[in-house]
């Protein structure tokens, strides 16, 4: 089959960006969507032009790296994948496909495809955790933790914090990214000591980082490829809640 | 070059207790004083930087990657080992460390391995106490399951996503640490030399991927936990990042490579469809606890696997090794796997396949069972493949996946060169010539969290505590001098061909002769082969872009050039091991069964290479393996 691309090249973030386009031909339906992007790119290199930049590790849906915005849609047409697992068969031949980076103010673009995600490991800095010694962790039956609540743990825990949320967002929010953390550990007996200090100190830093507010539309959610649920952002306003009304009225822990 | 391997005195499984009582110690409040650079975030580099940085040591972690969550553990799908005996079925620290050094072909040092079982159950109690999710039983406790190589359910897993869910455990440890300041995170930086200060290792040159900014750090110590160099076939279950150049260029620096040739071929990979592919992607292990492996009886049986009957199917691990079955360790199962193949009975389009079958489980569990277990691997395998692993069986092929060779060093961590600790993948010590499943996260996690922590202020004791040395020293100067050379020599190459071309050719080349089965004449081969190729790309590689701004090119360029000196090393390891012992299968060394055959009296040593100059024959040195508490036996999984 053979495509045709409107890629977003951008030297670097300083610079303007602007698209390009491209032809890839004779590629094979299963090939992976990056793949294809391999195959344009060492024809570019052959040619004596630059590369396009794009972000990829894994290749396997779970590092988190790759971040294409393909046709509009953060990793492109199908459900629950990352771009790396988007296979060439979700397109037609002939088709004439978009790829842009995953764009917000909070994700400044690196180059081309590339975007900058530090402020996700910036909200994780503010209380994406549980303060336990390396050592002075008790034995590991000792807390028992019923299978359902182990299991939506798990279930927030797999976010693997590439943004698409924020992409899919019209106000760049990330409040899908930070519940699936504060949600993880909020459910479990570990992360209750730390729990109103935590969703308070994430969604300030979240603020502060520069995403948008939630509107409730839950976009986030039928984009992300891990395909998280929106409940999570429901009990992080309720966590929220309980925490800041704690904190207003300086209540004890009585 | 002198190989000590420190191990402490005293009965086995007293040495680790006796070593952490009675080494020396640094003073709370002289930890500050002392800086340590980490050079990696996965497993291993973000457990021991977060517990470094808890204790009160200076710590710098670099990682190349833009965030320290991107790193390649976070792949890891099965599970993780831990002597706990929750099943009650027999298991204990003894069985583990036994298990391991069976596993490794009697090729791995009983102290290090018994370390291992020791602290393996430390690390669940501490991962569960940072919140991962592991699965669990209805009645609240921890669940198991069993993995290749062992009759008893030892493994902890969070469903097929395990390293996924460690790493992000030892991420959120570092991220608290970065917050508090004890660590300092360097993103997009990527190491490009080791600097030596009077023979101790003292900074690295870094590369701001994203800016070309070449930068100097010193430090008292520096850790690689840096991984493996499976990448080096181009195609594997590595990510395509992944790279071995922090520990080549700390090999170029004096550090002996132990044990290159020993590289894991994982057995259950999803086959290769094409020739533009890009990357194998595994299929964990795990899923040999309820799928059968068979292969047609015929040959050339091109029928699909629904309508060949029961009784024209060969389940050839059953049948080969009865007591354990479809869960052989991953080198027996991959080799037989390859045979089956070779006879010319392998499935699919192009042949080079068998099948993983689960029609059985699925009848006898039913498929809600198998999707709990398993949905997200049956998922993977859909994407990729189109096809539904409920309805007809998988079908998967061997794939390298793992490196046990790696930078030498001594029961404390240290390498041969002093002040330069490795961890994790990147070092040789605990797996002998084959890693068990769930074996890997267990020693990244051990060797961060527990031995580092312990072992480093061994060395550090010692240190003056004054300020490390200055970045303005000649040292630095002529190490980032050879970064920038080698930076600028790439891009001003002007050749005709792309990086990836050569990466690719590298790659066969390795597969062909330093792959599932080894020959004399194989290897010969490509020890002639790699120069030429390396020569053709020091003269004709095209590396596109400049300097000083992202240029991924010019990153895989010198990772590739790292890797076509690499490859000849773990070829003229595997040349002059004359055995067959765990990964490494030397066709000239089987038994009339086609079983790997073993030669204790000349090969039961550590092969560690010592890099002698650019382009000259490096030298082999030996330290010898001293079993003390297990006996050689052949390794028999009948």
């Amino acid at each position: 089959m053979n495509v045709k691309l409107r890629v977003w090249r951008q030297k670097n973030s300083e610079t303007e960006g602007s698209f390009e386009n491209y032809e890839a031909r004779d590629l094979n339906p299963n090939m992976s969507f990056l793949e294809m992007l391999d195959v344009v790119n060492e024809d570019l290199t052959n040619d004596g032009s630059e590369p396009i930049a794009f972000a990829h590790d894994c290749r396997e849906g779970i590092c988190g790296t790759c971040s294409c915005m393909i046709d509009g849609k953060p990793h492109g047409p199908e459900t629950g994948v990352a771009t790396c697992q988007t296979y060439m068969r979700s397109f037609k031949d002939g088709d004439t496909i978009t790829v842009e980076p995953f764009k917000a103010n909070a994700f400044p673009i690196v180059k081309d495809l590339v975007t900058d995600r530090k402020a996700f490991d910036k909200i994780q800095r503010s209380g994406g955790f549980v303060s336990v010694r390396t050592g002075a962790a008790p034995d590991a039956n000792a807390i028992p933790i019923g299978k359902d609540i182990a299991d939506l743990a798990m279930d927030a825990a797999a976010c693997i914090g590439c943004g698409a949320c924020v992409a899919a967002c019209k106000n760049s929010s990330a409040m899908l990214f930070v519940s699936a953390k504060a949600g993880q550990l909020n459910l479990l007996p570990q992360g209750q000591p730390e729990k109103d200090t935590r969703v308070l100190n994430m969604v300030a830093t979240m603020d502060e980082a520069g995403f948008g507010n939630c509107t409730n539309q839950y976009e986030c959610s039928a984009a992300c490829p891990k395909l998280i649920s929106e409940e999570f952002i429901s009990k992080l306003n309720r966590d929220y809640m309980s925490a800041s009304v704690k904190k207003l009225f300086k209540a004890k822990a009585l | 070059m002198i190989l000590d391997s420190k191990i402490p005195e005293g009965p086995l499984a007293e040495k680790w207790k006796n070593h952490i009582a009675r080494g020396k110690l640094v003073n709370p409040s002289n930890k500050r004083k002392y800086e340590i650079i980490i050079v990696g975030s996965g497993l291993a580099g973000a457990s021991a930087a977060a517990t470094l940085g808890e204790l009160g040591y200076s710590v710098k972690c670099f990682s190349f990657h833009d965030s320290p969550r991107r790193a390649h553990s976070i792949a890891a799908q099965g599970g993780i080992n831990a002597a706990k005996n929750y099943q009650n079925d027999g298991d204990s620290v003894y069985r583990l460390f036994y298990d391991t050094i069976k596993g490794g072909d009697y090729r791995s040092r009983e102290a290090n391995v018994h370390r291992l079982a020791e602290v393996s159950m430390n690390i669940i109690d501490q991962c569960v106490a940072q919140g991962v999710p592991f699965a669990r039983e209805y009645g609240g406790t921890l669940s198991n399951r069993s993995f290749g190589g062992a009759q008893v359910s030892r493994t902890f897993y969070a469903r097929g996503q395990t390293g996924q869910q460690l790493l992000l455990g030892a991420y959120s440890a570092l991220s608290r640490q970065i917050g508090l300041g004890t660590v300092e995170m360097f993103c997009n930086q990527e190491m490009l030399e080791l600097v030596v200060v009077n023979g101790e290792a003292k900074g690295i040159i870094t590369r701001n991927v994203n800016t070309g900014q070449i930068q100097r750090h010193s430090a008292h110590a520096v850790v690689l936990g840096t991984g493996g160099y499976g990448n080096v076939f181009n195609l594997s279950t590595y990510a395509r990042n992944s790279n071995a150049t922090a520990a080549w260029r700390a090999y170029r620096k004096g550090a002996a490579f132990a044990n290159p040739c020993y590289t894991q071929i994982h057995p259950t990979c999803i086959p290769v469809s094409g020739d533009y592919q890009s990357k194998l992607t595994l299929m964990s292990e795990s899923l040999r606890n309820d799928g059968r492996i068979w292969a047609p009886k015929k040959l050339g049986d091109k029928r699909p696997p629904n309508e060949i009957p029961e009784k024209e199917r060969d389940y050839y691990l059953e049948r080969k090794y009865p007591s354990f079955g479809n869960l052989a360790p991953r080198d027996i199962s991959s080799r037989a796997a390859k045979e089956a193949c070779d006879e010319g009975r392998g499935v699919g389009e192009t042949g080079l396949g068998v099948y993983l079958d689960f029609s059985d489980a699925i009848e006898r569990l039913g498929e809600e069972t198998i999707r709990e277990r398993y949905g997200n691997l049956f998922a993977i395998y859909k994407e990729i493949t189109n096809e539904s692993a409920y309805e007809t069986p998988m079908r998967i092929y061997p794939a390298v996946h793992y490196t046990m060779g790696g930078l030498w060093v001594d029961y404390d961590l240290m390498s041969n060169l002093p002040g330069l600790f490795v961890m994790g993948e990147a070092n040789f010590s605990d797996h002998g010539a084959n890693r068990l499943g769930a074996s890997a996260l267990m020693q990244g996690l051990a060797d961060g969290y527990f031995v580092l922590p312990n072992t480093i202020p061994h060395y550090l004791a010692d240190v003056p505590r004054e300020a490390a040395p200055s970045i303005d020293g000649p040292e630095f100067a002529v190490a980032e001098l050879e970064v920038r050379d080698r930076t600028n020599k790439l891009l001003d190459n002007n050749g005709t061909k792309s990086v990836k071309s050569f990466h690719k050719r590298l790659g066969e080349i390795m597969w062909n002769y330093c792959g599932m089965a080894r020959t004399k004449e194989g290897l010969e081969k490509a020890l002639e082969l790699i120069p030429q190729l390396r020569e053709e790309f020091r003269k004709d590689v095209r590396v596109p872009g400049e300097g000083k701004e992202l240029n991924q090119s010019l990153e895989q360029a010198g990772r590739v050039a790292d890797f076509l000196e690499l490859g000849e090393l773990m070829c003229r390891d595997a040349l002059a091991r004359e055995e067959s012992c765990g990964g490494h299968f030397r066709v000239e060394h089987q038994y009339p069964d086609g079983e790997a055959m073993r030669d204790d009296e000349s090969f039961a040593h550590v092969a560690a290479w010592e890099f002698k100059g650019e382009d000259k024959v490096p030298e082999r040195h030996v330290e010898p393996l001293e079993y003390e508490e297990t006996k050689f036996t052949t390794r028999s999984y009948k």
